[in-house]
């Protein structure tokens, strides 16, 4: 069971849950129309992902937060991810790292 | 189980109105007791342990008799595998014998690792000990998902056979090593690699499995009083050990199925541009990348090594607590540097990749980290070693295994300190060195501990004890030959000796040059050495027959036990009947205490129970469930 | 024997087991996921300079996959709330949508991966190429009787006895004109689709856009192949779930509504994973 425990607590939630439902439509449609353009220095797409990672970091703590209740979940739940995102950022970083060292610019 | 089945009609009584009497089938195959669960794990890994054993003991005679039929079993090998174990010939043509094919031995090699690691120690010191031990000593009825917890072992046998079909399909098993590096995994046309990857993914969905149900069950279902902090240490090694297995195997998983596409749907994924196979340029698009397999192995394989010892030194502490009447010293440092050792293998894994050219920047990070790593590991021995400290200590057989651990398991940390250090390990990587330090931690290290953990809890589980004398031979001869077997292939190691070599080195075998001055190659002296070790290691299966029988006799004829708790033991596990009936407890214990009290002043006897309530008021955390 | 905290939760911890459990199991998924993700970023950096292929998927299916798993994603939100409401008629039509919208996705994505692989790449020996969807094939046997085909059966292939061989390809699609040579491709806007038919042999090479055909799109396969295996599993979940609901509804409303409730976590992670799958593997 989690924290809604009652009818009105579940019913004032449905407003943030469409509100949510229309962010992520926008942020859908925003990032197509932003991979039209090139952002940032000529010759490099550093800035193009960087555009699209925003929204879609954006929109992944949305669905999170508020669909999957993240935003008010028990600590228990927030460490387990914490460790996780840990550990996935160290596999992607450090293996990227030992391979093109080159391409993790402040490590040159 | 036959043993049991006096037993569980007694504990059924208890349970008459809760549900009606199981078949065979639902009690002993398709169970979803912990207990049962636990057991089926513990033979099944048990068959598998003595299966790869059995693979290394044919790689030995390769090694100590190259090119000579193989005795009592070489026509057997012939007729399941055809010419993988070709026949020997006489000059007049007849046949003399069948020996191992170089093939043979690479597929035996990769299939001897990848059993003895996936199929053996994993699912016996993770899952059967964590499954018939850890809900008992938390006070919990079971776990919290007992179909999961059927459906990871169903996934395990599953897993396992087909690892095992893989030898008797045509080209045989896989054999690039238990670490199947691409291109070489990848190559040939046989499907031998394929059945390995395919096996790979059931074995690692019941780790996945298995893992969210340890984890959850250790958290959500602790009696009342059972705080973190009052956790026996095995609870708190099996509950990190999870952890390592939940979120470090989904790389490999994900490696697999990558390997699987190159495999079969003739993807790049780990094959570069430009590969040559058999003097041709290989039909694939290229651009892939031979290194990124390196990394997603390595990052479960050393998460996995952590895997392999972690539940030995839980078993090794609730002995040598037990058998030295004092509480274990240090029980913070042993939890904190178990945390830190957990967090910290996430880290390390690219020292298993020294010789790959990275950078130095980069080799320094993971050398750095690999360092530190050692330290934690080192408390906890110390903690242990410490412990013994004042004890009075009892030298049954469970305790003498857990003793020898201490130094086995030292000698094998100690040295991994120079492969951990990338400008020595340039001239260890890949040498028999490697195979010694890492045996000496998993073999006379984790394997005496599980060992141990057998003796320890078979009466809890059987309500007899296995046999001191012939648990006492089976320890004695088992130690000489772990060490005859593995400390010569510290030498072979540094005079040169590779690893994965079929012919023993021979091929390598020093030559004297001629104008004077150094061999080349690895010394005849260090080759010779192959034979010892190999008759040491068929020593060392001998002295597994006391155990075996050992095992099986104790059942019906063992020595029955005098109580519920004949240890005398401090936790939970022992304040149950024997066998515990389903459900475990008849009442939900609380827990008032830590784990162990032993020898505590002013009490009558020398060990108090966790549920054992205080003289005064008990402070008990949780309110009782309803 | 009761296993404690299945429905209420643990007070401390403020948790019930499923919960744990199912936020345990998706943190494996995110390092599953995440590893092929930091495949897909080590191939792509490691890949020579103007050789990943950019253009070869649709965005607008893409675009729609992603608006409908998010509907999807808003409406097992509201088949929960519904049975928080009591409403169970109204949580059967949220369920409903959600596995409506499941089928329309993992119809959408058949479409595309046919698409893939009906669209072949013919390397001609002089070095130029063709680009376009299978037209159609002409084999002879060994008489040198020809046979029409509309599938693209290999270079050679066995039917009814006869052994057949290729003698020419016709794709849909663009040719050397436009395209120019395989190692100095033109890059130009797009070009008008018409009928080239290739003789065998001419061809050096010839391949559809399968997996195997470039890293790109073996990662592409993989990552989207794996996606919809966890979106065939959730959907299957889902609608056992909801074809078989009603018993426990009336007798165990609270341990229903949290299987709902978990069934719901794991649909939000697979189209979270949707979320960063579209722009890095259509938009990048």
């Amino acid at each position: 069971m989690s924290e809604h425990d009652t009818h009105h607590d579940v019913s004032k939630h449905i407003r943030g849950y469409l509100i949510v439902f229309g962010a992520l439509l926008v942020g859908t449609v925003l990032t197509v129309w932003a991979s039209h353009f090139h952002f940032g220095r000529e010759g490099s797409n550093v800035g193009n992902i960087v555009v699209a990672l925003i929204i879609a970091l954006t929109k992944a703590f949305l669905v999170a937060g508020y669909f999957m209740h993240l935003i008010s979940e028990k600590k228990l739940i927030y460490s387990v991810l914490a460790f996780t995102g840990f550990f996935f950022a160290g596999l992607m970083f450090l293996t990227i790292w030992s391979m093109h060292p080159s391409s993790i610019i402040h490590f040159k | 189980m036959q043993h049991t089945h006096d037993d569980k009609h007694h504990a059924h009584a208890h349970d008459e109105h809760a549900h009606h009497e199981l078949g065979f089938w639902a009690k002993y195959v398709f169970s979803t007791d912990h207990k049962v669960i636990g057991i089926q794990y513990a033979i099944t890994a048990l068959i598998f342990l003595f299966f790869g054993f059995s693979l290394m003991m044919l790689m030995r005679w390769q090694l100590a008799y190259p090119g000579q039929g193989i005795p009592f079993v070489g026509s057997l090998l012939h007729n399941l595998l055809g010419d993988a174990a070709p026949a020997k010939l006489n000059d007049a043509g007849q046949v003399v014998g069948y020996i191992m094919s170089a093939d043979l031995y690479n597929a035996f090699g990769a299939m001897h690792g990848t059993i003895m690691v996936f199929l053996g120690i994993v699912p016996l010191a993770f899952a059967a000990f964590g499954n018939f031990v850890v809900p008992l000593q938390i006070g919990a009825p079971d776990m919290t998902f007992p179909r999961i917890n059927m459906a990871s072992y169903q996934c395990f046998v599953v897993g396992g056979v087909i690892m095992l079909v893989s030898f008797f399909i045509p080209g045989g098993a896989a054999a690039a090593g238990w670490t199947s590096y691409s291109p070489l995994a990848t190559l040939g046309s046989s499907h031998g690699q394929t059945f390995w990857l395919i096996g790979m993914v059931f074995l690692i969905t019941s780790s996945l499995l298995g893992a969210v149900n340890f984890i959850a069950t250790i958290i959500q279902l602790r009696a009342p009083g059972m705080n973190w902090m009052r956790l026996p240490f095995f609870v708190w090694a099996q509950f990190v050990t999870a952890f390592l297995l939940l979120l470090a195997f989904p790389p490999l998983e994900a490696a697999a199925v990558m390997q699987l596409m190159d495999k079969v749907a003739h993807t790049s994924f780990f094959l570069p541009t430009g590969l040559v196979v058999s003097q041709q340029i290989a039909n694939i698009s290229g651009g892939g990348s031979p290194l990124l397999w390196q990394h997603l192995f390595w990052f479960l394989g050393h998460p996995e090594v952590y895997v392999l010892i972690l539940p030995a030194m839980g078993i090794v502490c609730e002995v040598i607590a037990n058998n030295t009447r004092k509480p274990i010293w240090g029980y913070k440092s042993l939890v904190y540097s178990t945390l830190a050792i957990g967090f910290l293998s996430f880290i390390v894994w690219a020292h298993h990749m020294y010789l790959t050219g990275m950078g130095t920047k980069i080799s320094t990070f993971f050398q750095t980290t690999t360092m530190i790593i050692s330290i934690p590991s080192v408390i906890i021995l110390t903690c242990f070693f410490i412990s013994l400290w004042g004890g009075s200590i009892r030298f049954n057989t469970p305790m003498l295994f857990c003793l020898s651990f201490l130094p086995m398991f030292g000698i094998g940390g100690l040295t991994g300190l120079p492969l951990g250090f990338n400008y020595s390990d340039l001239f260890l990587h890949d040498t028999y060195y490697v195979i010694a330090h890492f045996h000496y931690i998993v073999a006379p290290g984790t394997i005496f501990a599980l060992f141990a953990g057998i003796y320890y809890w078979y009466p809890k589980a059987t309500g007899r004890h296995m046999s001191e004398f012939w648990g006492k031979v089976h320890f004695w001869l088992s130690l000489l030959f772990m060490n005859l077997i593995f400390q010569p292939m510290f030498v072979q190691g540094m005079a040169g000796l590779n690893r994965r070599l079929y012919d023993g080195g021979a091929t390598y075998a020093g030559v004297a040059n001629p104008a004077g001055g150094v061999v080349v190659g690895v010394p005849q002296f260090f080759l010779d050495l192959n034979k010892m070790i190999s008759h040491a290691a068929w020593a060392l299966a001998l002295a597994q027959i006391p155990f075996i029988i050992n095992f099986f006799w104790s059942i019906k004829k063992g020595r029955k036990v005098d109580s519920d708790n004949p240890w005398q033991a401090t936790t939970l596990e022992w304040q149950t009947p024997t066998p515990p009936p389903h459900g475990n407890f008849p009442v939900v214990p609380n827990v008032y205490r830590g784990p162990y009290e032993y020898s505590v002043p002013g009490h009558d006897t020398d060990f108090t129970p966790q549920n054992e309530p205080d003289r005064v008021a008990p402070k008990i955390t949780q309110p009782l469930p309803k | 024997m009761e296993i404690p905290y299945t429905v209420k939760p643990r007070p401390d911890t403020g948790l019930y087991n499923a919960k744990v459990g199912i936020w345990l199991f998706l943190a494996s998924e995110v390092m599953l996921f995440g590893a092929l993700f930091s495949s897909y970023i080590l191939l792509r950096v490691g890949a020579a300079a103007g050789t990943w292929p950019h253009g070869l998927l649709n965005v607008n299916l893409g675009t729609i996959n992603t608006i409908v798993l998010i509907t999807s994603s808003i409406t097992v939100v509201m088949a929960w709330v519904s049975l928080k409401l009591n409403q169970w008629g109204k949580f059967k039509m949220y369920q409903a949508v959600t596995l409506l919208c499941a089928l329309a996705f993992l119809g959408i994505k058949s479409a595309e991966y046919k698409d893939k692989f009906t669209h072949f790449q013919i390397i001609k020996k002089d070095g130029t190429y063709v680009d376009g969807h299978m037209h159609g094939a002409a084999y002879l046997d060994k008489d040198g009787k020809s046979l029409e085909v509309h599938k693209y059966h290999g270079l050679t292939f066995k039917e009814n006895g006869s052994e057949y061989s290729l003698k020419e390809v016709t794709l849909n699609g663009i040719g050397a004109e436009e395209l120019g040579q395989i190692n100095e491709p033109k890059h130009g806007e797009h070009h008008e689709h018409k009928n080239i038919s290739v003789p065998a042999a001419e061809i050096k090479k010839i391949e559809n856009y399968g997996p195997w055909h470039s890293t790109y799109l073996a990662i592409y396969f993989t990552l989207t192949g794996l996606h919809a295996l966890h979106v065939i599993g959730g959907a299957l979940v889902i609608f056992v779930l909801w074809a078989r609901g009603g018993k426990m509804w009336r007798t165990d409303p609270e341990r229903y509504t949290n299987r709902i409730e978990i069934s719901g976590l794991f649909w939000h992670f697979v189209d979270l994973v949707w979320i960063f799958l579209f722009p890095v593997l259509y938009l990048l």
